[in-house]
Formats: structure tokens, C-alpha cells, sequence
């Protein structure tokens, strides 16, 4: 399931006619992922810590009776202190129907791209690794970096889903 | 094809399913001797509505199989042929070849046509061997319901024609052409039929088909109903013999005379006046009462049929597990509201306390009730046995009564479904290895025929389910000496508890000879290990000489569980109430430090690891030392241990979340529930926790 919708993202990604956006910030960075993987954005409310799990991985809150992990992207990608206050944003995700909440600095916008304001993406540069980029999305002064969500979810680097499909 | 029948081929299914399982208990509970009619007709009912059913969705190869097997249970039903066990023995040989057939129809899975051919020829043997007139009898096809008395019945039936055909005449309320042309098709499958219009527009079909007029009736009430449908039976051509006039309404029967096909010797009773000589009238009058009979027994029928459909639904499970999350979640909700409450006062607020207070106990009630429509009786598992134990009996040469007992207790459905294969290698190793050789029990003394007996009931918040045997027993001896060679840890001393649990060794079988029904040693391990899964325990009791008791305890349901929260700094869990067996704040001197291995607990005389949840789940705790906090004792597995924590929260009921849905397996974890506060609690994995206690102190990191 997840292989399919990583398919789908890659060749969504080739033509990308007009794709939306959400932009977040990660401490001096702006990214970009698709809107279409984002199912809501939440404060952040206390998690239960999940023992022995990276640091990385908070922990599991309740999200309407579902069970749902949230990992903190300032600490798996170092950028800064991470504060936890009313700020505090988390972009709830539906990847191949798995959900899973993602702790970023700040949410901006949402954003139209059009193919050609997706670059290619530079084999240096980000925290993330290349392989979880779709590109640059450039936008008159900002520019998006925008990444392959359900690539760098289903990772075995995050360690939220167990063998994908093997 | 106009319609899409596919859409009502998981209905048939279903339905043929449970009429071929209600089929088989009643054939085995058959007497051969002096067989119940109720029992017999209910058996015939079963086959024929499976009949009717292969019918209108042209299974033909089903309504082939059952339509003998009808012909030949009608013949038993009335007592032109005695039943013999060689009956019985045929007619669960046919619902097995009906079952293969039917999973080739559902599931696409590959039907041995060879044992389908043989069957028929067996039924088709027993039906002609015993009596030399069978062909019109043979061919008969279902009589009306057992309300209809025997003389009616026999004049209201149809007759066939040499070959054992039918002829009907259909005729059709006004209806488009293009639904005409789809019942041709549609009929046309059942045998030869032709067309012709009527004056007003309407149509009429002749059928010379050998099925029933329930068939048709069936294969018609997809278009129309088949109130307005007018089927009458005509004999063979040219034969003179009136046919009864069956039409569910008469006052439709007006629309055209007879006069058109005189051929069939159809005769219409409302229309008859002018028309027909005398001699006919009277002909009509002896042929009134016994469709007025028939048309009687066909609505009681209904009547009946109506009443049992509407007494249970079929529902998608996944509709039942939506509504048990929705109300899982109402209860939680519930909680919290019961919380906020809890600070205001009592004297103020009197009137919405009392609400709280209702709201609480229907909630309760509301639950209690959603849960129960997950719960199935055992009945559901143990019908399947009675004939497995009797066929493996047969194939061994052994001689076995099978009791069942508690069969209305309820489990979970998943839990059901689950538990059918491990008690399958059971009552399979009872039969083989528990219950002796007829010669061998009389020659110790017992009755020749053996008892095996499968047992279910409640206890607590588990269900025990017992397979139990009266035969030899476990041999104690042979258990250690196929032990010692195979190489496990093993001690002549050790209590008989523990050499019991060897069988449960992964390829361990003491049976000398490995036959097709077990011993190969595969199994054992494999049940205990479904068992654990399903967070059961298996516990065997043997006394040789005396038979052998399998003991399979099941938690009543995976979706909701008695729990037990306790804390650890400032993290709460909760521990399944099953594993808990007492907590205590345990004296100084009961703890003991067994250097380089830990920490020992001693409790009532024994000394139980002490393992300290903090270190295991790398928590900041309040305690580290025992003899503040608490240690609960835990059992899983035979095995026990102390666990130290913080304090007790609370007992609740929690309501079992899954961690993996959206996350990945956590070691120690089984799962997580939402407490009252919105909060999410784990629940520990009692039997990981122990295992892991083990080489705990090797590796302290759990992973």
C-alpha cells in the first residue's frame, strides 16, 4: 500500500500540474510537503512517552480514540531547542492510512506550485537527505523545500512503520 | 442477464453454509433405528432450500447433488424407504462434496468432479436400489411444507412425465418485453421452454424442465412478484389427468380461459361456469380443495420463514467493531465528565450529579450490550466436532462418544474463530493418542467405548475451555525418556505440572507410529503458541490409567479488558487484571540481592525475580527501593515474577487500542487504551515483561 501511493507520489511529482503545498518552517528553513497527505494541524497536547523509542519519537497521543506517534522533526534533524508551549504546531498526517503527527517550528501557508517553479534539487544543502526531496519550489522572494512526506515517513530512519510491505 | 445476481451470492453462501452445518448435527444426532420425522424433515428443508437457492443462481451441479439427495430424504420422510446408517454415511459424504462445491463457486477453488460423480451414483443407488418404482418418486420434486396432510400433498403434487419432467405452464402478469426475454433465458436453463402471447399482451411459458416449481418461482421473483405469477402443472402431453391449480392468488386466475392449450389439462376453477362440460366442474371441484390445501401450507411456510429471518440480521463485522470503538469512545468521554463533576459541589449541583449518575449506568448498559453482539456461542466451534471425532474414530477402529458441554457459552468472534484450529489438534490427539483401543479399554477395565468430552465455561473474566478424555493418560516416563533425547533440560524429579508442559516442545510427539491423524509432533507447540496469542493459557491434568484434561483458558474479549493501573514517576500503565495475582509493599528482609543476578522477592515461601519496571522502561522513579514502592506479583506462562512499581492507580476497565495500526510493535507493550483524561496509557505485555526478566539483568536495555 504505501509502495503504491510512494509510486504515485514519484510520478505526481514528474508532472506536479499546479500541485498544492503546505509550507512549515524548521528553524531557518521553510519546507514544503503535499497538501493532499496533510489531514489537520493540531496544538500540541502532552504525549505518552513510548519507552526506549528514539528521542526523536515523542510519543503517542490520542487523536478521537485513534492512537496516533508524533515525532518532533527539530529534534530528528537537530535545529535548535525544541520549547513545547501554545505554539507549538503539529501537522497531523495520513500516509498510506497510517496516521502520524509531525512536530514543526511553524506552519505558514498553503501554496499553488506549478511544474516549472519545481526545480531539481541540489545533491547538498538540506538536512534532508536528497532522496526524501522532490525539489526546490521556488516563489518570487522564498523558496520551498520540498519534501517526498511519505518516503521520509515510511523510512526505516523514523522507525514508525515496521517492514514495509516486505 | 438483466439483473446482477452476483450481489446475492454471499447471501446464498452464507445462508447454505449455516443450512449445511444444521444439516450435518442433525444427521449425526439421527437415531438410525427409529428416526425422529421432525429431524428428518428438517433435514430435507435444509437441502432443499439449498436446492432452491443453487437453483436461481444456476449453480447447477448444487442443485444436482441436492436434488437427489432431496428425492431421497422425501422417500425416507415418508416411510417408502427405511433409513440405514449407509444413508446417513452417504448424505454427510454429500454435504461434504456440496461444501467443495460450493467454495468452488465462492472461492474459485478446484472441485474434484471425480467424488461428485461417485456421489451421485451412491445416492442415485440407494434411491433405486431398495425400490423398483422410484423414477416418478425420484423425480418428485419438493412437496409443500409438513402443515399440508399427507392426501393433499399427494394430489397436489405435479406429475412427471416418463422421463421424470414436468410440464408448467407460466403464466406472466403484464410485464416489458425485456424483462420477458430475460425469464426465457433465465428458465430456459432449467429445461425446454417455449412462448406464446397472450390476447391482452401478456405471455405464457410452457416448461418441460425436471425441476421443482419452486425453481421457477425463484428465478421469477427477481423480476416480478411472484403473487401475480400464475404456474400450473400439466401432465404429460395428451395425458388426461387434471393438474392442481397451485397459483398463490386465485383471483388473478381469471385472465384467460383454458381453452387455449387444452393440451395441458390445465383447468381454470373461477373461470369453469360457461365454458366446461359438467364432467369437468366436478373434476374441478375434487382438484379446488387440495390447491386450496396447498396454497394453506405455502403461507404458513412463509409465515414462518418471515418470523426467522426477522429475528437476527446479518451485519458487516466491521460495522459492529465501528460501533464498539464509538461507544468505547463514549464511555471514555463519559469518564472524563464523571471527572470534572468530581470537584464541584455535591449540594449545588445535586440535580446534574444525578444526571452524571444516569448517564454513567447507560453508558454501562449501552456498552455492556455493543459488546455482546461480538460474542458468539461455542456452539460455533464445537458443532464442527461431532463429525470429526466420528470419522477419525471410524478410520481408527476406536469406539467414541462425544459430549459437549456449555456450548451456549459466549466468546468473542474473533476469539472464536481463532480458537477452532488448536482445538481441532486437540480433540485430534485425543481421539489418536488419548482413547485406547476398544480390546485395550476392556482389558482395563473400562467400558469399550471411550469418552471425550469438550467443555466450555465461564470463570471469572476468562472463558475455560476443556478437551478431556477417558483414556490412558500422558505417560510420564515416555514424556522424559523422548525429552532426554531430544536434548532438553529435563529432571526425573521434576512435578508431573512441568512434564505435561513438554508436549508443548516445538517437534516433540511420543506416538510410536506417525499416523495421518497426528504425531508428527508438529502442533503442540503451535496450539500453545495460538493459545498465547489469543492471551490464553493452556494447563494439562493427566492421570494414567484415567484420561487427560487439556484446560484452555481465553480472556472473554480483546477489545475491552479488566486493567490495573499503576505509576512509575510520573507514567502510568496498565497491567491486564488476568496476570495480577496479589500486590504488596514487601518487608526489608524478603528481599534479598543474589549477587550479579538481581534482585529476588520472597513471597509465601517462594522467591520470585524482582523486576523493576523503571529500569526495564528507562523511567526517573519515585522508588528504587522495594520496600517503598510496591511490587506486583504476576503470573503468565506458569511463571511468576514481582514487579516493582511506584503505586497503585486504580482498577478500570480499559478498552484495548492498537499501538501498531499507526505506529510499530513495542517491545513490553501490548497495546494502548485512552484514559479518563483523555490520555493515552500503555498496556504492558505481561508475558514479554517475565520472559525478558530473564536475561534482564545480561541486558538491561530491553531492545
Amino acid at each position: 500500500m504505501s509502495y503504491s501511493t510512494q509510486t504515485q507520489a514519484k510520478a505526481e511529482a514528474g508532472e506536479a500540474a499546479g500541485k498544492e503545498f503546505l509550507a512549515f518552517t524548521l528553524g531557518q528553513e521553510e519546507y514544503g510537503i503535499d497538501i493532499l497527505r496533510v489531514q489537520e494541524i493540531r496544538g500540541y497536547e502532552p504525549v505518552t512517552r513510548i519507552a526506549n523509542a528514539p528521542d526523536f519519537i515523542k510519543g503517542v497521543v490520542n487523536l478521537r480514540g485513534i492512537i496516533v506517534p508524533v515525532v518532533d522533526m527539530r529534534i530528528k534533524f537537530s535545529l535548535g531547542t525544541p520549547t513545547y508551549d501554545q505554539f507549538t504546531v503539529v501537522i497531523i498526517l495520513n500516509i498510506a492510512g497510517r496516521v502520524m503527527g509531525m512536530v514543526v517550528d511553524s506552519v505558514s501557508d498553503v501554496t499553488t506550485l506549478s511544474p516549472g517553479q519545481v526545480k531539481p534539487a541540489p545533491e547538498m544543502g538540506t538536512i534532508f537527505d536528497s532522496d526524501y526531496l522532490i525539489g526546490l519550489g521556488t516563489l518570487s522572494e522564498r523558496m520551498l523545500i520540498l519534501v517526498d512526506i511519505d518516503k521520509l515517513m515510511s523510512s526505516s530512519e523514523m522507525g514508525l512503520i515496521e517492514k514495509i510491505a516486505a | 442477464m438483466t439483473i446482477d445476481m452476483s450481489q446475492f451470492y454471499q447471501v446464498f453462501f452464507d445462508e447454505a453454509d449455516e443450512l449445511l452445518a444444521e444439516m450435518e448435527k442433525l444427521l449425526l444426532a439421527l437415531d438410525v433405528s427409529t428416526p425422529d420425522s421432525e429431524d428428518l424433515n428438517a433435514i430435507f428443508r435444509a437441502a432443499h432450500s439449498i436446492k432452491g437457492g443453487a437453483a436461481t443462481f444456476a449453480f447447477n451441479d448444487i442443485t444436482e447433488v441436492t436434488h437427489m439427495l432431496e428425492s431421497l430424504l422425501d422417500r425416507i420422510r415418508k416411510g417408502e424407504m427405511a433409513l440405514t446408517s449407509e444413508h446417513v454415511e452417504a448424505f454427510l459424504v454429500s454435504k461434504d462434496i456440496l461444501v467443495m462445491q460450493m467454495d468452488g463457486h465462492h472461492h474459485g477453488s478446484s472441485v474434484d468432479q471425480d467424488a461428485v460423480g461417485s456421489v451421485c451414483q451412491r445416492l442415485k443407488a440407494l434411491s433405486q436400489g431398495m425400490l423398483p418404482e422410484t423414477t416418478d418418486a425420484v423425480a418428485s420434486p419438493a412437496p409443500a411444507p409438513e402443515s399440508v396432510p399427507e392426501p393433499a400433498r399427494a394430489e397436489a403434487a405435479p406429475i412427471a412425465d416418463a422421463d421424470g419432467n414436468f410440464h408448467f405452464r407460466i403464466e406472466l402478469p403484464e410485464v416489458p418485453q425485456r424483462d420477458v426475454d430475460a425469464l426465457a433465458t433465465e428458465l430456459g436453463l432449467l429445461g425446454t421452454i417455449s412462448q406464446e402471447g397472450l390476447a391482452d399482451k401478456r405471455v405464457v411459458f410452457t416448461l418441460i424442465t425436471s425441476e421443482g416449481q419452486d425453481s421457477i418461482v425463484a428465478i421469477c421473483s427477481f423480476v416480478l412478484d411472484p403473487d401475480d405469477l400464475k404456474i400450473t402443472h400439466g401432465g404429460a402431453e395428451g395425458s388426461p389427468q387434471a393438474a392442481a391449480e397451485t397459483s398463490a392468488e386465485p383471483e388473478h386466475a381469471d385472465a384467460k380461459p383454458s381453452a387455449e392449450d387444452p393440451g395441458y389439462g390445465i383447468f381454470e376453477p373461477e373461470n369453469t361456469g360457461a365454458a366446461s362440460a359438467p364432467a369437468v366442474t366436478a373434476e374441478v371441484a375434487k382438484a379446488e380443495p387440495a390447491a386450496e390445501a396447498k396454497n394453506f401450507g405455502r403461507r404458513a411456510s412463509d409465515k414462518e420463514g418471515t418470523s426467522q429471518e426477522s429475528s437476527s440480521i446479518r451485519v458487516g463485522i466491521e460495522k459492529v467493531d465501528q460501533l464498539i470503538n464509538l461507544v468505547g469512545e463514549l464511555v471514555i468521554t463519559q469518564a472524563m465528565i464523571e471527572q470534572r463533576i468530581g470537584v464541584l459541589d455535591p449540594i449545588h449541583h445535586e440535580r446534574l450529579l444525578n444526571s452524571v449518575g444516569q448517564l454513567t449506568r447507560n453508558t454501562r448498559d449501552l456498552q455492556e450490550a455493543v459488546m455482546s453482539i461480538r460474542m458468539m456461542p461455542m456452539d460455533y466451534v464445537f458443532s464442527r466436532f461431532p463429525r470429526m471425532v466420528r470419522d477419525l474414530a471410524g478410520k481408527l477402529g476406536k469406539k467414541v462418544d462425544f459430549v459437549t458441554r456449555g456450548a451456549a457459552t459466549e466468546l468473542d468472534k474473533g476469539l472464536i474463530e481463532r480458537i477452532v484450529d488448536p482445538l481441532t489438534h486437540l480433540v485430534r490427539n485425543s481421539v489418536d493418542h488419548g482413547i485406547e483401543m476398544p480390546e485395550k479399554r476392556r482389558a482395563g477395565g473400562k467400558s469399550e467405548t471411550g469418552r471425550l468430552t469438550l467443555s466450555a465455561a465461564h470463570q471469572g473474566g476468562n472463558i475455560v475451555i476443556e478437551v478431556s478424555d477417558d483414556g490412558g493418560g500422558l505417560n510420564r516416563d515416555r514424556i522424559l525418556a523422548k525429552a532426554k533425547q531430544q536434548g532438553l533440560d529435563v529432571s526425573d524429579t521434576m512435578p508431573n505440572a512441568d512434564v505435561w508442559q513438554l508436549i508443548f516442545a516445538p517437534g516433540f510427539s511420543t506416538a510410536e507410529v506417525v499416523t495421518d491423524v497426528s504425531g508428527r509432533g508438529v502442533g503442540m507447540d503451535v496450539v500453545k503458541r495460538n493459545i498465547a496469542a489469543m492471551g490464553g493459557t493452556v494447563d494439562i491434568r493427566s492421570v494414567p490409567g484415567a484420561g487427560t484434561t487439556i484446560a484452555i483458558s481465553l480472556p472473554l474479549t480483546l477489545a475491552i479488558l479488566d486493567g490495573m493501573s499503576v505509576k512509575v514517576g510520573e507514567e502510568v500503565y496498565i497491567l491486564p487484571l488476568g496476570y495480577v495475582i496479589e500486590s504488596l509493599q514487601p518487608a526489608a528482609a524478603d528481599v534479598k540481592e543474589i549477587a550479579g543476578q538481581g534482585k529476588v522477592v520472597k513471597i509465601r515461601e517462594e522467591y520470585l525475580p524482582l523486576i523493576p519496571l523503571y529500569r526495564i522502561f528507562d523511567i526517573e522513579p519515585g522508588f528504587t527501593d522495594p520496600t517503598q514502592g510496591i511490587v506486583v506479583i504476576l503470573e503468565a506462562d506458569g511463571k511468576k515474577a514481582a514487579l516493582l512499581v511506584d503505586s497503585l492507580v486504580g482498577q478500570q476497565q480499559v478498552v484495548v487500542k492498537n499501538l501498531e495500526s499507526n505506529f510499530r510493535k513495542v517491545a513490553g507493550i501490548s497495546g494502548a487504551t485512552i484514559l479518563g483524561d483523555g490520555g493515552v496509557s500503555l498496556i504492558l505485555d505481561v508475558s514479554a515483561l517475565l520472559r525478558s526478566s530473564r536475561q534482564l539483568n545480561a541486558d538491561p536495555v530491553f531492545f
